[in-house]
């Protein structure tokens, strides 16, 4: 893990996605999309609900096939990518459910282990659990190693989802409403972690959210999605200078009330 | 863009054929690629081994338990009409060859469908909906490879273990029941209802309870990752794996039983 907590070149593009569209039966998710990820970068992706923004970074980690347009991750086009390509790619991108989607059998501890174990076969017991311990420190839960899931609060299932990624040493990580459902503590607590996450693991971010606390604190620039396109780009300033129809009910139900 | 996704909605005949013939076809999908990961490196032993200890060690109480009551029942019922031609002495026999041919691998595959099929349904269908199956795909695992290699290997070696089993407890309940009547020892006991089971039988009977417990297995994983629609969605992979599993193994039985009895 040392060896990534380095600072980062901040001119390369790190995630192109060009003209981008899906659809689901007759409902048209995305119509569009252009953006760019530069690295050691957090873009944030703002919208409300079934607004295509989970579908958008499910497509850029290959979960979904976009009908149209192009997704290149770290040089690579995402849906020419066979099998065991996309599963190298997949080593260098994390993806943070919204559901923590925790292995709900399974500890903590080998929740974390679990993906090193798969992909690291040849990796010793100790050093499995030392770098268990370091992620755990990492996430600010090292006690935490023998819960299961069911035993674990909102806020700390999602730091475990955020561990579990981490562990496999990505170059970037996606999350998808890292903060919904928690409480504001918690949801300030978070948006720490990402920041620490950034910092010390070197890695460049998209982070899905209709949180405008999280977007100010996290994002070094926002997008805002609307109906399956970006209506807005910008520093968090830039963006909500003027507000308008969708950004200025955003930021109403967020910051005034 | 629009055109395009009309067209793709656009049934070939009508939606429920297509949607009959669709299921047909991603089942047809779904074993090919069983075949196709189950004979690439690397093997994920732990999960074969915990997956034969859920299959097979979990299974054994409830075998055991039919197993005997079955050779019982079957003695009792069998008794009255031999008694009546004064040939009860073919009672081991008769039982044995019932027990082997027909009864052993039909109790174990049903058993093994409502038990351990129901369970896998849900099992699977819980991690379907929970994103955990994506959670694995996104930490560059295999999770077929993982989940389904493992379930269908492991039920389809362990069901013909679970089946010669239920037939050695089903032929004791047998002989208890036999020897309360008529005081046969163990051994005469085994001697005569081994002497009319023929390495047909046997094979039979194998042949029966790999299929079964394939065929459990892969309509149980395959319901559990399709799973959608929340816990519904569970509850209906858990429903269906059994009830698909067992409507099956009915019609392979059917089928075996005549392609065995062409051959004898």
């Amino acid at each position: 893990m040392e060896d990534q907590e380095q600072h980062s070149d901040s001119s390369e593009t790190v995630i192109r996605i060009r003209d981008l569209y899906k659809s689901f039966g007759d409902k048209h998710v995305l119509q569009g999309i252009n953006l760019d990820l530069q690295k050691g970068e957090n873009v944030v992706v703002l919208g409300r609900s079934g607004t295509g923004k989970s579908v958008l970074i499910k497509i850029i980690i290959g979960l979904l096939k976009p009908d149209a347009g192009t997704v290149n991750v770290l040089g690579e086009e995402v849906e020419q990518l066979k099998d065991a390509a996309l599963r190298a790619l997949r080593l260098k991108v994390g993806f943070s459910f919204q559901s923590s989607a925790l292995y709900d059998s399974m500890t903590v501890g080998e929740n974390l282990a679990f993906p090193l174990k798969r992909n690291n076969r040849q990796m010793s017991k100790e050093q499995i659990r030392k770098t268990v311990d370091i992620v755990l420190e990492a996430i600010g839960l090292p006690d935490s190693i023998n819960q299961l899931p069911s035993e674990l609060s909102g806020g700390q299932k999602k730091r475990i989802g955020i561990g579990r990624t981490l562990i496999l040493r990505p170059e970037i990580m996606l999350y998808d409403e890292p903060t919904a459902g928690l409480d504001p503590i918690t949801c300030m607590e978070l948006n720490k972690l990402i920041n620490a996450v950034k910092e010390r693991f070197n890695t460049s971010s998209i982070i899905i959210t209709h949180d405008l606390t999280c977007a100010k604190e996290v994002g070094d620039r926002v997008a805002v999605m609307d109906e399956g396109r970006f209506i807005r780009e910008g520093t968090f300033e830039e963006v909500f200078k003027e507000k308008d129809g969708l950004i200025k009910s955003f930021y109403d139900y967020n910051f005034t009330q | 863009m629009n055109s395009t996704n009309d067209n793709q909605d656009k049934p070939v005949i009508t939606a429920a054929i297509d949607g009959f013939f669709l299921v047909f076809y991603r089942i047809a999908v779904f074993i090919a690629r069983f075949f196709r990961e189950a004979f690439r490196p690397p093997v994920e032993w732990s999960e074969f081994v915990r997956q034969c200890y859920q299959v097979g060690y979990k299974s054994l109480a409830l075998v055991t338990v039919t197993g005997f009551i079955t050779g019982v029942v079957f003695t009792e019922q069998s008794r009255p009409t031999l008694s009546e031609f004064g040939v009860t002495a073919w009672l081991p026999s008769l039982v044995a060859i019932a027990v082997v041919r027909a009864l052993a691998p039909l109790i174990a595959a049903l058993i093994c469908a409502g038990k351990v099929g129901s369970s896998i349904g849900a099992e699977l269908g819980s991690m379907k909906v929970t994103e955990q199956i994506d959670a694995m795909e996104v930490s560059a695992i295999n999770p077929f490879r993982y989940l389904i290699v493992t379930r269908v290997t492991a039920m389809t070696i362990c069901l013909p273990i679970l089946m010669f089993y239920n037939a050695l407890i089903g032929c004791m309940g047998s002989y208890f029941d036999v020897h309360a009547h008529e005081q046969t020892s163990l051994v005469s006991f085994f001697d005569n209802a081994l002497a009319q089971i023929t390495f047909l039988d046997y094979t039979t009977a194998l042949t029966k309870s790999i299929v079964y417990g394939f065929t459990i297995g892969i309509v149980s994983c395959y319901q559990g990752w399709n799973a959608s629609q929340g816990t519904m969605g569970v509850g209906k992979a858990a429903n269906e794996s059994v009830i698909v599993s067992m409507f099956l193994i009915f019609i392979e039985e059917v089928i075996i039983v005549h392609i065995f009895n062409s051959i004898r």
